[in-house]
């Protein structure tokens, strides 16, 4: 990214990370030169791997780690160096961390309080805050009284209780049950969005990733390898760590043997050579790892003179219901996954057969080996 | 709600199977109501059968406890519980003094009075058989616990009380000197049977010499004794006393003093007794019933008298009395700083009160080595708890330290250290901060205890503080702070609140290992210092008043168990966390 227009893409964000560095032990960097900048109202979600440095970050933004080098503003101002209660930081944990001597009202009367909000305005709010949660009634319980679900629910609108305009949230569903994170899931981005709050999301869950966010950065190895609206990142990832971290990925090694424009010639492993859109590969002769999502993939393909072509040998057939999964030896290669529709034409596949797939050339992109 | 019963077994605890009031309980609550009325298969009622089938387990379970349940009940539970009646137990007086207590119910300790000829003549035959049994020192000590000098008094007596009957005895005599004949008595009292045992056991004895221990045989009143009631009973205390004291049989000694005074006292009161008896004993006895105006009367109250003039007062003959019920609330009074006089109640006297200060400092020290503990410990457990493993492993280290060196190097430790002229004055002097003229006393008072104490309890406080605090997940800490909180608030509010219940599990442990502390306080405490369980040891080991050293013990445990169900029913013993 080239300095100046990080410069001029921080100016005016809400939230902005400039070159921020962060060392626990003085020997290896667990977050390395971080840029980000988000504009008010965004909703934004770090996605990583675990120790991807997706949580430091968080936690640098919250005020409980300082940045070992670089700056974090906040609407324009460093903040740095003020300590977290000052920062007005909303702010939604994993285990929720509700107070657990105290009642879900005094829970939420806590960050009130502590801003010395009189009482009759502190009732109003609270009231208000548990109707947006749904969780009206439940003032006069304690935490250990209610379910996971619900406790988050308090937790959020604790966090939001006092009207803070950036909310971080820190693998907030983790530990809930399927159902109810997609629930909660749907309930947070609504909140966030009626609110016209600023969200920072952090997750390993990639689904959650893409269905909460208007953008997500993808983090590895302390860096942010993508930064992109869920559809662009899922459609066209930066490289191969994004490409296999997001969704599932058919790989294919191979070296490229040319590169005319926005086409290359890519020659497999195997000997075959396949069209594939070149994304980070920039000369000939370079090892790359050509990436294919297992829907683009189409059996005994009618798809036109453009379109490639390779055989295939059938290995597994997985009914799955709304989708079958056709497990294909393709170039050498026993693990390549493609997946159809139920039709009601759909041919289901014997293993040991063999069969002719393709896909078109703009929806195989060559990566970095 | 059909479908949770069904699962409830298999499914691991949810997010929402929570123990306190839900609605989700609720109905599982109902629903094992209406399931208390179910039968097995075979008719019996569910919970029957189910009691049934555990029965075993139980039992397996108790058998492995058995042995320490055993092992704890006889070496601890039952010789506390045996220490612990002694507080109230009192049987000495009326087993050594059993006619004085008997005769003295007709006695009036308010009518100012010394009692009348019949209690002296009880407290005779008492104190002669007493004495025989060396019996009168101890019922001296104990009554000297009630009334200073009544144990001398008793000594005394009991020198001098044999003397009593001797002129009745020499007169007898000069009678007939066949009556200074233990055969004559013992023909006369005793039975043939009894005598020919007796006769068959010396003869052993003598072959058997010095090495010889079986007791003599058991004594047989004569059916004819009976018409000699105060001789039967005194021959029968003799012939009893000699067999066990000294291993005589009654054929072999001459019988005590009392015996004749006894035999003149009922022949004076039934000369026709003389007929009960055959041949020579009627004959000798007659002939004593003939001569009984020649012989001199005793005034058993005048030679009392004479022994002593103390058996004057009033206040003697009604401490006796006072504690001659086989149970008394004497020794708690004492305990209490009260005395059982005849009167009544009484508080001591103003220089002999110390039970209740001693109490009430014993209280309030520990009160304050808890408090300071509190104080010295909540940071060191929150060190432990929050600080990296491998420093909170070294810091763990140093707090436990204490607890693998001896409790009595650790006290002479802080002796050498607090001490005038020890390390702490001689740097402060050297320091100029204290003249080397008034250096701080900082031992032998409550101070030093308090230190001493504070020092040797303080790991009883981290390590449940610390187990707590453990526990409670730092995220707290930070929610509060997102939430705006200084870090004091957050502390105050969220962080305290949450270890509470590890300072209340600290705080009794301190407090009830404090409140009967013994080696530190005697080793640093002087004369100020002290606990109450310093004097429960002196009563124990050095005066030997059990009873008092009971007492004190017992209001002690209540006064434990009291603290202890008050602080269950505020903070609730079940908030107390001593790990995990």
């Amino acid at each position: 990214m080239a300095t100046s227009t990080a410069d001029a893409a921080t100016k005016d964000a809400f939230v902005a990370f400039e070159r921020v560095q962060k060392s626990y032990d003085g020997e290896t960097l667990v977050v390395k030169d971080l840029n980000l900048a988000m504009p008010k109202g965004e909703f934004l979600t770090m996605l990583g791997p675990s120790g991807s440095g997706k949580t430091t970050c968080l936690m640098m933004l919250a005020g409980f780690e300082t940045a070992t080098h670089g700056e974090i503003k906040l609407d324009g101002q460093p903040i740095n160096n003020i300590p977290p209660h000052k920062r007005g930081i909303g702010m939604v944990f994993q285990n929720y961390a509700l107070f657990p001597h105290m009642t879900v009202a005094e829970n939420l009367a806590f960050p009130l309080e502590v801003r010395k909000i009189g009482k009759s305005d502190r009732e109003a709010k609270i009231k208000r805050a548990l109707d947006m949660v749904q969780m009206g009634n439940f003032g006069g319980r304690r935490p250990a009284q209610l379910s996971g679900g619900q406790q988050q629910r308090i937790a959020l609108a604790r966090a939001l209780v006092f009207e803070p305009e950036l909310v971080l949230m820190d693998e907030p569903l983790g530990a809930l049950d399927k159902q109810l994170r997609e629930t909660l899931q749907f309930e947070i981005t609504r909140l966030a969005h009626d609110l016209g709050i600023t969200v920072v999301y952090v997750t390993h869950d990639q689904t959650e990733a893409l269905t909460m966010s208007d953008r997500v950065a993808v983090f590895d190895d302390g860096r942010i390898q993508q930064l992109a609206p869920p559809d662009e990142l899922y459609e066209a990832p930066k490289n191969s760590f994004v490409a296999q971290f997001i969704g599932e990925n058919n790989t294919l090694d191979g070296k490229v043997e040319r590169i005319e424009g926005d086409r290359c010639a890519v020659r497999l492993d195997s000997g075959e050579m396949i069209d594939a859109k070149p994304v980070n590969v920039t000369e000939a002769g370079q090892r790359t790892r050509v990436s294919i999502r297992p829907e683009r993939v189409e059996i005994d393909p009618e798809l036109g003179p453009d379109a490639h072509t390779l055989k295939a040998e059938v290995l597994e057939f997985i009914y799955m219901g709304d989708t079958f999964r056709t497990r294909l030896r393709v170039a050498g290669q026993d693990d390549f996954i493609v997946k159809t529709r139920n039709r009601a034409d759909q041919v289901r596949l014997n293993p040991g057969q063999t069969v002719t797939i393709g896909w078109l050339p703009q929806d195989c992109r060559a990566l970095d080996a | 709600m059909t479908d949770t019963r069904q699962t409830e077994g298999t499914v691991p605890l949810g997010p929402d199977q929570f123990t306190g009031p839900t609605p989700d309980n609720a109905l599982r609550d109902a629903d094992r109501d209406a399931k208390a009325s179910m039968v097995a298969a075979d008719g019996t009622p569910l919970k029957a059968s189910l009691a049934r089938s555990l029965r075993r387990q139980k039992l397996r379970a108790l058998m492995l406890v058995a042995p320490l349940l055993i092992f704890v009940l006889v070496t601890f539970i039952a010789p506390i519980a045996d220490m612990l009646f002694r507080s109230v137990q009192n049987e000495i007086v009326v087993d050594t003094l059993p006619r004085t207590v008997a005769a003295l119910q007709d006695w009036d300790y308010e009518s100012g009075e010394v009692p009348g000829p019949a209690v002296f003549d009880a407290m005779t035959r008492d104190m002669m058989v007493a004495v025989e049994r060396k019996e009168h020192t101890r019922l001296g000590s104990r009554l000297n616990y009630e009334l200073t000098g009544i144990s001398s008094l008793l000594r005394q007596t009991g020198r001098d009380v044999e003397d009593i009957g001797e002129v009745q005895l020499d007169a007898m005599v000069g009678l007939d000197p066949a009556w200074e004949e233990p055969a004559t008595w013992a023909g006369m009292l005793t039975t043939p049977d009894y005598r020919e045992a007796a006769a068959e056991w010396a003869i052993r004895a003598d072959e058997g010499g010095r090495l010889f221990d079986e007791p003599p045989p058991r004594m047989e009143l004569a059916e004819a004794a009976q018409a000699l009631p105060l001789t039967a009973d005194a021959y029968t205390d003799f012939a009893r006393t000699i067999g066990t004291e000294s291993q005589d049989s009654a054929l072999e000694e001459e019988p005590w003093p009392l015996v004749y005074m006894s035999l003149v006292q009922d022949l004076r009161q039934f000369p026709a007794a003389a007929d009960a008896f055959e041949g020579d004993d009627g004959a000798r006895l007659a002939a004593l019933v003939e001569a009984l105006p020649t012989i001199p009367e005793v005034d058993t109250r005048a030679a009392f008298l004479e022994i002593d003039e103390e058996w004057a007062d009033p206040q003697v003959w009604g401490t006796i009395k006072a504690f001659s019920p086989p149970y008394t609330p004497g020794y708690f009074l004492s305990a209490a700083d009260l005395t059982l006089t005849p009167d009544g109640v009484e508080a001591m006297p103003e220089d002999e009160r110390i039970y209740r200060t001693l109490f009430l400092r014993t209280i309030f020290m520990s009160l304050a080595i808890t408090f300071s503990c509190i104080l010295l410990g909540y940071p060191v457990a929150w060190l432990l708890a929050n600080l990296p493993a491998r420093q909170a492993n070294v810091l763990m280290i140093l707090v436990l330290l204490p607890f693998w060196t001896s409790l009595l190097v650790r006290t002479s430790a802080w002796k050498v250290l607090l001490q005038q002229q020890g390390v702490i004055n001689d740097i402060l002097v050297w320091l100029g901060l204290v003249g080397d003229a008034n250096r701080l006393v900082m031992i032998n008072n409550v101070t030093g205890t308090i230190i001493a104490m504070t020092h040797i309890l303080l790991p009883f406080m981290i390590l449940p503080l610390y187990s707590v605090m453990k526990t409670i997940p730092p995220s707290y800490v930070r929610a509060a702070k997102s939430l705006g909180a200084t870090d004091f608030t957050a502390f105050r509010r969220v962080y305290f609140p949450q270890s509470v219940p590890g300072i209340g599990a600290g705080s009794i442990l301190v407090f009830i290992l404090a409140i009967g502390y013994y080696i530190t306080p005697e080793i640093v405490g002087g004369t100020k210092g002290v606990f109450i369980s310093n004097r429960i040891a002196y009563h124990i080991s050095t005066s030997l008043n059990w009873g008092l050293a009971a007492a004190l013990g017992s209001i002690l445990l209540v006064a434990v168990l009291i603290l202890y169900w008050a602080y269950d029913r505020i903070i609730g013993i079940d908030n107390v966390k001593l790990g995990g």
